[in-house]
């Protein structure tokens, strides 16, 4: 217990000495709130069922901000640290692989949640956005995409050899899943073609249940956005966990 | 004297090669115990099969009495690890590092007393990216001490190290064996383990060809001894004639070396000084060179390269 305590502290501060993971989960989605603010403002439109931009994109980006934990951080930060011998000199010491994995998911987890948070705030002071859900269905929701996406990070740093390979691989699946799953800008936007394209991709469900969920929607509705989830979750523990390799 | 490690018939194969081939010796409580051997004779093979990071093929292991892939959390609680190709992240600073590692450990050594033994004071608040080489292997030295371990595995300490980095570490590892705790390193400096080791194993294809003392080694294998000195006018045919059979005399330009088999009766520096000064030879810059270490292991493993 009190190794998982100190190295969660001691990740924690990895991650905010590390410029770039800090910058596209805590600043990067920031920056696009108030570029489309200022763009669109918040005004309620037709096209977003009666919500206004920043409505539907503070769920939209939690999404991003949780995809971007888990195919780049902690992908990058795994197989980094297989790859420099990082976790072959911890597998010299008396510690478990699960004390490794569950303090890099509290840290992940806690700096993805504060993105949400930063977002959420800047989305109520600046442009007075909507909030019609229940706040813990939210979280319930938010604990869930997360984790599964965080499932899928783990998954590819077993498989890949090099941080090189794991940062293009994560980059690769990452940027296109962004723009065709409604997380980096409303599907409505996207072609019949393209949103066909979207159900394909995993990102969507999360997209699909925050937004729903955020303006008050019943789970009832997104039955096949949480089985999706679950099922890459199960999978994601399953192989994360058989598959660990210290080098 | 405790037998700390026990070792016995080896057997780790990767394919088709033979990484280490039956390969059978023991560790003394106390002591430091070096393997030498060129790249590829298996040493880090043995040292990891020893540390449960490698599962032997065959052969029964020991370390402090237990079997290293069956009580694999006990041995890591009780010996300290030094591994080739290992790191640390790059913004970890040597505290932290020091800190987090303690944490592992059930009864760990005070860190902060380990970072002034280990000298690493001023660095404490140095990320490990930036530290130099020597600095970095003192780390991985600290991080071995920390759950104040019986034995201590170094493999391959000071590779890539330059002299002064190499002689600091060379003392505190002397340091750490004064302390009562027994350790097992690799090394392929001759001179590291002639220096170091109470005893050394030399590894050639994964077999041991030769174990004993530094001394002992060379005294049983050393192949020769030299006298070394310059002459100005030549050297007379007559000088040669005593040395015949056991030694040889070789002139290159003013230099003359005399070779002679070791364990001669008299010893060759009083034969060669003899014959100079009864044939009335003006000479100068007279030296004896001994055997060292790694005349023994030229000689043993041959000198084609390897890998």
């Amino acid at each position: 217990m009190k190794s998982l305590l100190k190295m969660t502290w001691m990740e924690t501060k990895l991650f905010l000495r590390e410029p770039l993971g800090a910058f596209f989960t805590l600043a990067f989605p920031l920056m696009m709130l108030f570029l489309f603010g200022s763009i669109y403002g918040n005004e309620p439109t037709p096209m977003f069922g009666g919500y206004g931009t920043i409505d539907i994109s503070v769920p939209a980006y939690t999404a991003m901000i949780i995809a971007t934990s888990g195919l780049m951080s902690i992908t990058i930060t795994m197989a980094a640290y297989r790859e420099n011998g990082v976790l072959r000199r911890l597998r010299t010491t008396p510690v478990s692989p699960l004390v490794v994995l569950v303090s890099q998911v509290i840290v992940v987890f806690a700096m993805t949640s504060l993105g949400m948070v930063l977002l959420i705030v800047a989305g109520k002071l600046v442009y007075h956005m909507r909030f019609e859900g229940n706040a813990w269905s939210v979280l319930g929701g938010f604990v869930l995409s997360s984790l599964s996406f965080f499932g899928l990070g783990f998954i590819l740093a077993s498989i890949l050899r090099t941080a090189r390979t794991a940062q293009i691989v994560g980059m690769v699946l990452l940027y296109p899943m962004l723009f065709l799953s409604g997380a980096g800008f409303p599907r409505e936007l996207l072609p019949e073609a393209i949103k066909k394209v979207s159900t394909f991709l995993p990102l969507t469900y999360v997209v699909n249940l925050l937004r729903g969920l955020w303006i008050g929607q019943p789970w009832g509705d997104h039955l096949l956005d949480v089985g999706v989830l679950v099922g890459m979750l199960v999978l994601g523990i399953i192989i994360s966990v058989k598959a660990f390799r210290w080098e | 004297m405790n037998t700390i490690v026990q070792v016995e018939g080896l057997l780790k194969t990767y394919g088709a090669t033979v990484a280490v081939d039956e390969v059978s010796f023991d560790v003394q409580e106390g002591e430091i115990f070096g393997m030498v051997g060129p790249n590829g004779a298996g040493k880090t093979t043995t040292i990891e099969c020893l540390e449960g990071l490698r599962k032997p093929d065959a052969g029964t292991i020991r370390v402090l009495g237990v079997d290293p892939q069956r009580e694999v959390q006990t041995l890591r609680e009780r010996t300290g690890m030094q591994l080739q190709q290992s790191n640390l992240p790059e913004r970890m600073k040597v505290w932290e590092a020091l800190d987090l590692y303690s944490s592992f450990y059930p009864k760990p050594a005070d860190w902060k007393e380990l970072l002034v033994q280990l000298g690493l004071e001023e660095k404490s608040d140095t990320p490990f990216a930036k530290l130099s080489g020597g600095q970095k292997q003192r780390l991985f030295i600290a991080l071995a001490l920390l759950p104040d371990p019986q034995l201590i595995f170094l493999d391959e300490l000071t590779t890539g190290l330059d002299p002064q980095a190499r002689h600091t570490i060379w003392d505190l590892v002397r340091d750490v064996r004064s302390k009562g705790k027994t350790i097992l390193l690799t090394t392929h400096f001759m001179e590291e383990a002639e220096r170091l080791c109470n005893r050394v194993a030399i590894l050639d294809h994964g077999r041991i060809v030769a174990l004993d003392t530094p001394v002992s080694l060379i005294r049983d294998l050393g192949a020769e001894e030299r006298v070394v000195f310059s002459v100005d006018g030549g050297l007379p045919a007559e000088f040669e004639k005593p040395f015949t059979g056991a030694a040889r005399v070789e002139l290159r330009g003013e230099q003359v070396t005399v070779r002679g088999q070791n364990g001669r009766k008299v010893p060759l520096v009083s034969e060669v000084v003899g014959q100079l000064t009864k044939l009335g030879i003006p000479f100068r810059d007279l030296r004896t060179e001994q055997p060292t270490l790694e005349d023994v292991f030229l000689k043993l493993t041959g000198r084609e390269i390897r890998e």
